[in-house]
């Protein structure tokens, strides 16, 4: 017993006494935990994906304008969706930016206190809403303004564009507030002594000493929208052919592959990873190109 | 902002940037309660300070508008700008409150006691079960984030050097990983923790598919909380004769919490309203599991319960439901981790 005892002691203590590195191991393998994370990401979307592309052939795959998973023999063409996608994205970049970008400039430069105190957690309660329930709110108000307007089903490429850009709205609204507020005093004091207004000190000394950050903010949001599922699916009518116009249906890379995932099988779901690496390759290239601008800021 | 220049620190330039100086203690001016522009510099970023409004800063309290739009007769594209950030900022604020007012207003009638009965059927359409999973779903994932995450932020501050070439590492990786939009994940967790190690779908296999997802935002916000404390705490702490541990867990992480939590209850709102990195891996079983391997059983959250409905088209009334239980959630916990940032700023 009194053994057993000792035993245990002397484990206690040469625990005590390693406390410290030992600690110090679990940090660093928390720390690495991300790396592991990107890592199998990485290497499950291609090793599943990538032999589906070299199967279908590479420009068929990516440029072929037909995505038919069912016929004999199918097609597997992502151009619809990889336009689809685009098109959507900059659409709602387009929605949404200038809006984004002036209610930075309003909230840096124009806000009382008592307004901005009310005004920010509401931009970021903008920002947690879940993006199905924009969705929902896309479906129920969105689509049939749309319908009433301009006619057509409603479940189109403007109304995936239109929530899109009041979805990134919190998002380039808050990273260009911040950059806006990090341009040193003295540039807009600088303007207001030289005679300028307060409007020009900002729109022509301020924002373009906040250039860079305006820009991340941008990326930022096409990033969001780019990767958005959820709400695009409720809204844009997901029909899987070449985007033909603004008042017509698109599909998304993102709604193919969770439209199609539940009942695909062999090449079919294999197409659909594919899919999703030809997404992740998009969503790596706009990180690239934000750590790009976010260096130049820096 | 210091002031060297004797020759300008009069009374202009002390009018002038009153927010910034520091004055010396000797040059300390004595000034009368009423003439305090201090506030009004600080609350109104947007005017600037001059002679003329520090004469009539009161005036233009009462009348900003007013000093505005005469300002304007100078110069009328600055009118023109002016109109349009006051119109997004408006539209801004129209949206939000749109948004939140139609859906509580078309959801609040049909909130009714069925929707919240313990077993889910075609007919009561019962949330119980979701907003149970959701629960659920968050406790697992937090498990797994939470000391991950804040872990490897103790890492990144109180061990790693500076010039550490794996600390760029795991920050480009975590950067990485906060852009990878949440279908990707949703693909990801049923390639590895549903297919290839055959967890099915499973509340488990969800639940890892989320903490990897949040994990990038906590170790954010946790990093942030912790290079906020002071570091005189920590030499003080080392002066008392703790070692580098007992500095990490009794000093530096106890004045980190209100931060930390932050980023968890963050967390927590992506978690709720995430429903496409879980379709397809928890599932969309409408029910609550049971039995001693329930980690294993398929459930679905309520975002997914309401995608579920939304998309049926057969359950519009309690779709609205759905979304105003989803919405407050979210506002609360919006509030709660604002109320406990504001808690670490005052800390």
């Amino acid at each position: 017993m009194t053994k057993i005892k000792t035993a245990k002691n002397t484990v206690k203590k040469s625990i005590m006494k390693h406390k410290e590195p030992i600690m110090k191991a679990i940090f660093f393998t928390a720390a690495c935990t991300s790396i592991l994370a990107v890592a199998l990401i990485c290497m499950f979307l291609f090793v599943n994906g990538i032999p589906a592309i070299a199967k279908i052939g590479v420009s068929d795959f990516l440029l072929g304008t037909s995505w038919k998973p069912n016929n004999t023999p199918p097609f597997f063409g992502i151009l619809p969706m990889i336009l689809g996608s685009i098109c959507v994205t900059a659409g709602a970049v387009l929605v949404g930016m200038p809006v984004g970008v002036l209610t930075a400039v309003f909230m840096a430069s124009y806000c009382p206190q008592k307004i901005y105190r009310i005004l920010k957690p509401a931009m970021n309660l903008l920002a947690g809403i879940p993006s199905i329930v924009y969705g929902f709110f896309g479906l129920m108000v969105i689509v049939p303004f749309i319908r009433d307007v301009f006619g057509g089903t409603g479940n189109s490429m403007l109304a995936a564009s239109i929530l899109l850009g009041m979805m990134i709205l919190p998002t380039v609204t808050g990273v260009c507030e911040s950059a806006i507020r990090a341009v040193p005093r003295a540039y807009y004091e600088g303007a207001l002594a030289l005679g300028a207004s307060h409007e020009r000190s900002i729109f022509s000394v301020v924002l373009p000493a906040a250039k860079s950050g305006v820009m991340a903010a941008i990326v930022l949001g096409t990033g969001r929208a780019i990767g958005e599922t959820m709400a695009v699916i409720m809204v844009a009518g997901n029909q899987a052919r070449m985007p033909a116009g603004l008042l017509k249906g698109v599909r998304t890379l993102t709604a193919n592959i969770i439209i199609e995932m539940g009942y695909a099988a062999e090449l079919h779901r294999e197409a659909l990873i594919a899919t999703g690496v030809v997404l992740f390759a998009f969503i790596l290239a706009i990180n690239l190109l934000l750590s790009l601008v976010k260096r130049r800021a820096a | 902002m210091e002031c060297t220049n004797k020759k300008l620190s009069g009374k202009e330039l002390r009018g002038l940037v009153s927010h910034e100086m520091k004055l010396t203690p000797g040059q300390k001016p004595k000034r009368s309660p009423e003439q305090q522009p201090k506030r009004i510099f600080r609350h109104e970023p947007g005017r600037i300070s001059s002679q003329e409004l520090k004469q009539s800063s009161k005036d233009n309290l009462k009348w900003p508008l007013a000093r505005k739009l005469k300002s304007f007769k100078r110069s009328p594209s600055s009118m023109v700008l002016f109109l349009m950030v006051m119109s997004s900022a408006l539209i801004v604020i129209g949206i939000l409150l749109f948004l939140v007012g139609y859906i509580l207003i078309k959801g609040l009638p049909n909130i009714r006691t069925e929707l919240f009965q313990r077993e889910y059927t075609t007919k009561n359409v019962s949330l119980m079960p979701a907003l149970a999973n959701t629960i659920l779903m968050t406790l697992i994932s937090l498990l797994i984030a939470a000391p991950v995450g804040v872990f490897s932020a103790i890492y990144l501050v109180e061990y790693a050097k500076k010039d550490n070439r794996l600390v760029g590492v795991i920050r480009i990786t975590a950067e990485t990983l906060s852009g990878i939009p949440s279908i990707v994940y949703g693909l990801f967790g049923l390639l590895f923790f549903v297919t290839a190690l055959g967890w099915g779908m499973s509340i488990l296999a969800g639940g890892f598919t989320l903490a990897i997802m949040i994990l990038p935002l906590i170790m954010r916000t946790s990093e942030e909380a912790l290079r906020a404390v002071p570091d005189s705490y920590r030499e003080g702490s080392y002066g008392l004769g703790a070692g580098k541990l007992r500095t990490v867990f009794r000093i530096v992480l106890p004045s980190a919490v209100p931060g930390i939590l932050a980023g968890i209850i963050l967390a927590v709102g992506r978690i709720v309203g995430e429903s496409a990195a879980l379709i397809y891996t928890a599932g969309t079983v409408a029910e609550i599991p049971k039995g001693s391997d329930f980690l294993f059983d398929s459930a679905r959250t309520l975002s997914v319960h309401m995608y579920a409905l939304a998309s049926e088209g057969l359950y519009v009334d309690e779709s609205y439901a759905t979304a105003v239980i989803l919405l407050l959630v979210v506002i609360s916990i919006n509030r709660l981790s604002g109320y406990l940032a504001k808690k670490l700023a005052k800390a």
